[in-house]
């Protein structure tokens, strides 16, 4: 594949706090506020928190879920006194940090989120971007204590619902196993890691450095599965097995146990071989959701390298 | 049957309590209660009234921890006599209906025994909570549930403070017991730590049926962890915390802490280390619910309790 130039990435924002009760952006946000973080030799940095509303109460959202309000639709619908608090901040933070799509966008946005499922620390791409692409690449390289995967959701841009959407290049940092309001060291401290790292790929980016192409793996959903349920009350009668528990990424196979009834029934998976995530997370069980199933492809990405004028 | 001890003769147990959702976001109790209130078959024993609970139903519909305040803080004598009916806080009301059901507390129409369902994000394991380090039924009942489930583990932890105690649901009943499984996160169930509760409430129910049916239970020493101090976050002048559990500190629930030992770490990457006089066992280690109660652990201090032989009156 031929080299990609790009222009400096010479912006960045580091988000926390979309989900108010995921700790550790929290309080990586507050922390580089504090230090009155703004600039890293060629990249400016800005650390902004999201959805101070839902951060002060210590929930995910107030009204609705912020990171779901990035939608080319819902940025451009009228505020009236019944909109929602989350789509009227998810305009707010387009006009500061975009408009999504517009060459007044940051460069580059990373949103800082937890969950509760096993997934050590996942990158998410809203599509193919060579540049997050090498980032992926680079991270896998400089952080080998925990596993470094990356999900890619495959939304043309005005459906992309997230906040990272806004920025030219952008991914979320997407860590765990960290229950809800509850800040770990050991996260914390990767996650600081990843984002020292992806300031320290851009400055060599800027000064004029090769990356050099490669493929990387990257998981993409192609469906989901809900907790069985109580067809009278919708309330769920089973919880994830033992053995699925903890086990994202791990290949499902056919006949594997997948839900463990409260009465003691196995019920077991079987579709075509997939690769579980967000196994048992929280914030899913109001989306019906007990875990997602991805397939894993391989992804060709050229050399970069800065335009020079 | 022993030499130097008399039996302790005491009344049938035969008014249980279980308790679940007094907490709404702790699932394996929500769950639990909601299963058996469907069908008690698996809580059914001779000559005992099993009754599950759900204690904070708003609670447990909003998946939040409580509504207006604490329910398992509620249960203090003000709160228990607070005029106002309506206007009171949800959970203030919900004590008092629940002390009216169940109680009232301190008289002999109370429950004999409430089990009160909690989950913690800490990696305390089982652990059941005991209010008075002389209620001989409690420590026998505990020291059965310790032997049944060997080699798997099952710690007690008492909470006799005169300051930090507090006034749980379950002191409503003549013997509270408090069951505290972890780490789970709030609003997610998972399975294991599900059954493992499931487990020792089964060894206490038949503990109870054997008790009803006339059983006498020698003399046994338990081995409990006392409450000691409760320790905060490092706060700044705002009381915002500055510093999180040390990642050598994070999921070392009941193992010893020493002075001198990694205690914090700073947002900006300095160890705090503990300053105590003497090695102490920490414990409810980064619970989510605890930064707004100023306590990222507690310390506790082992002790070997004897409980009397005990007997049916």
């Amino acid at each position: 594949m031929e080299q990609v130039s790009f222009p400096p990435l010479s912006s960045v924002v580091i988000c926390g706090g979309t989900h108010g009760n995921e700790m550790t952006g929290v309080y990586l946000v507050r922390e580089m506020q504090k230090q009155k973080v703004d600039k890293v030799g060629s990249v400016s940095i800005n650390a902004v928190m999201s959805n101070p509303r839902a951060v002060e109460a210590c929930t995910r959202y107030t009204e609705t879920d912020l990171n779901r309000c990035f939608t080319d639709a819902l940025l451009s619908s009228p505020i009236t006194d019944s909109t929602p608090y989350e789509v009227r901040r998810a305009q707010e933070l387009n006009a500061q940090l975009g408009p999504k799509g517009s060459n007044k966008a940051v460069d580059m946005l990373i949103d800082l989120h937890n969950t509760t499922s096993n997934m050590g620390l996942c990158l998410i791409f809203d599509s193919i971007d060579y540049v997050t692409l090498h980032i992926f690449k680079y991270l896998q390289s400089k952080i080998p204590s925990v596993p470094v995967r990356s999900l890619l959701l495959e939304k043309p841009p005005s459906e992309a619902y997230s906040l990272d959407s806004v920025g030219k290049h952008s991914f979320s940092i997407e860590v765990g196993p960290q229950p809800n309001g509850v800040v770990r060291a050991d996260i914390f401290n990767i996650v600081k890691e990843a984002v020292d790292h992806t300031i320290g790929f851009l400055q060599e980016f800027n000064r004029g450095g090769t990356f050099e192409g490669g493929e990387v793996e990257a998981f993409t959903v192609v469906k989901s599965v809900d907790y069985p349920r109580d067809p009278m009350t919708g309330e769920i009668t089973a919880a994830i097995h033992p053995q699925l528990q903890d086990n994202d990424f791990k290949l499902l196979k056919r006949g594997d146990p997948m839900f463990l009834s409260f009465t003691g029934e196995t019920v077991k998976y079987e579709g075509e071989e997939l690769y579980p995530l967000f196994v048992n997370e929280c914030a899913y069980y109001e989306k019906k959701i007990a875990f997602h199933l991805a397939q894993k492809l391989t992804h060709k990405f050229p050399s970069i390298r800065v335009k020079k004028d | 049957m022993s030499s130097y001890n008399n039996t302790a003769r005491l009344t049938e147990a035969r008014r249980v309590a279980i308790f679940g959702g007094t907490h709404g976001n702790e699932m394996s109790g929500v769950t639990l209660v909601n299963l058996w209130m469907k069908n008690s078959d698996e809580i059914q024993r001779k000559g005992v009234e099993a009754k599950p609970f759900i204690t904070n139903p708003k609670a447990v519909e909003k998946c939040t921890r409580y509504v207006d305040t604490d329910l398992n803080r509620a249960f203090t004598p003000e709160n228990l006599s607070a005029p106002g009916g309506d206007e009171l806080p949800y959970e203030v009301q919900r004590a008092q209906e629940i002390n009216r059901v169940f109680g009232p507390k301190g008289s002999p129409d109370a429950y004999d025994v409430i089990f009160d369902l909690h989950n913690t994000t800490s990696n305390m394991g089982c652990t059941l909570i005991l209010e008075s380090s002389k209620d001989h039924f409690n420590l026998q009942m505990m020291n059965y549930i310790k032997k049944a489930i060997a080699p798997a583990s099952c710690l007690v932890l008492l909470n006799e403070h005169p300051l930090l105690k507090y006034s749980t649901s379950r002191s409503v009943a003549k013997h509270p017991v408090g069951l505290e499984v972890g780490p789970q996160p709030q609003g997610v169930l998972r399975s294991n730590i599900f059954e493992a509760m499931r487990v020792i409430l089964k060894h206490a129910l038949d503990f109870i049926e054997l008790f009803n049916e006339g059983m006498e239970f020698p003399s046994c020493t338990v081995e409990v962890f006392r409450v000691s101090e409760r320790i905060d976050y490092p706060r700044d002048a705002n009381g915002n915390i500055i510093a999180m559990v040390h990642p050598n500190l994070q999921d070392c629930d009941w193992e010893p802490l020493n002075p001198g030992d990694p205690m914090f770490q700073t947002f900006d990457g300095k160890t705090i280390h503990y300053q105590g006089s003497g090695t102490v066992y920490p414990t409810f280690i980064n619970e989510a619910a605890y930064y707004e109660k100023q306590q990222a652990f507690v310390t506790t201090r082992r002790e070997t309790l004897v409980a009397s032989a005990i007997r049916k009156a």
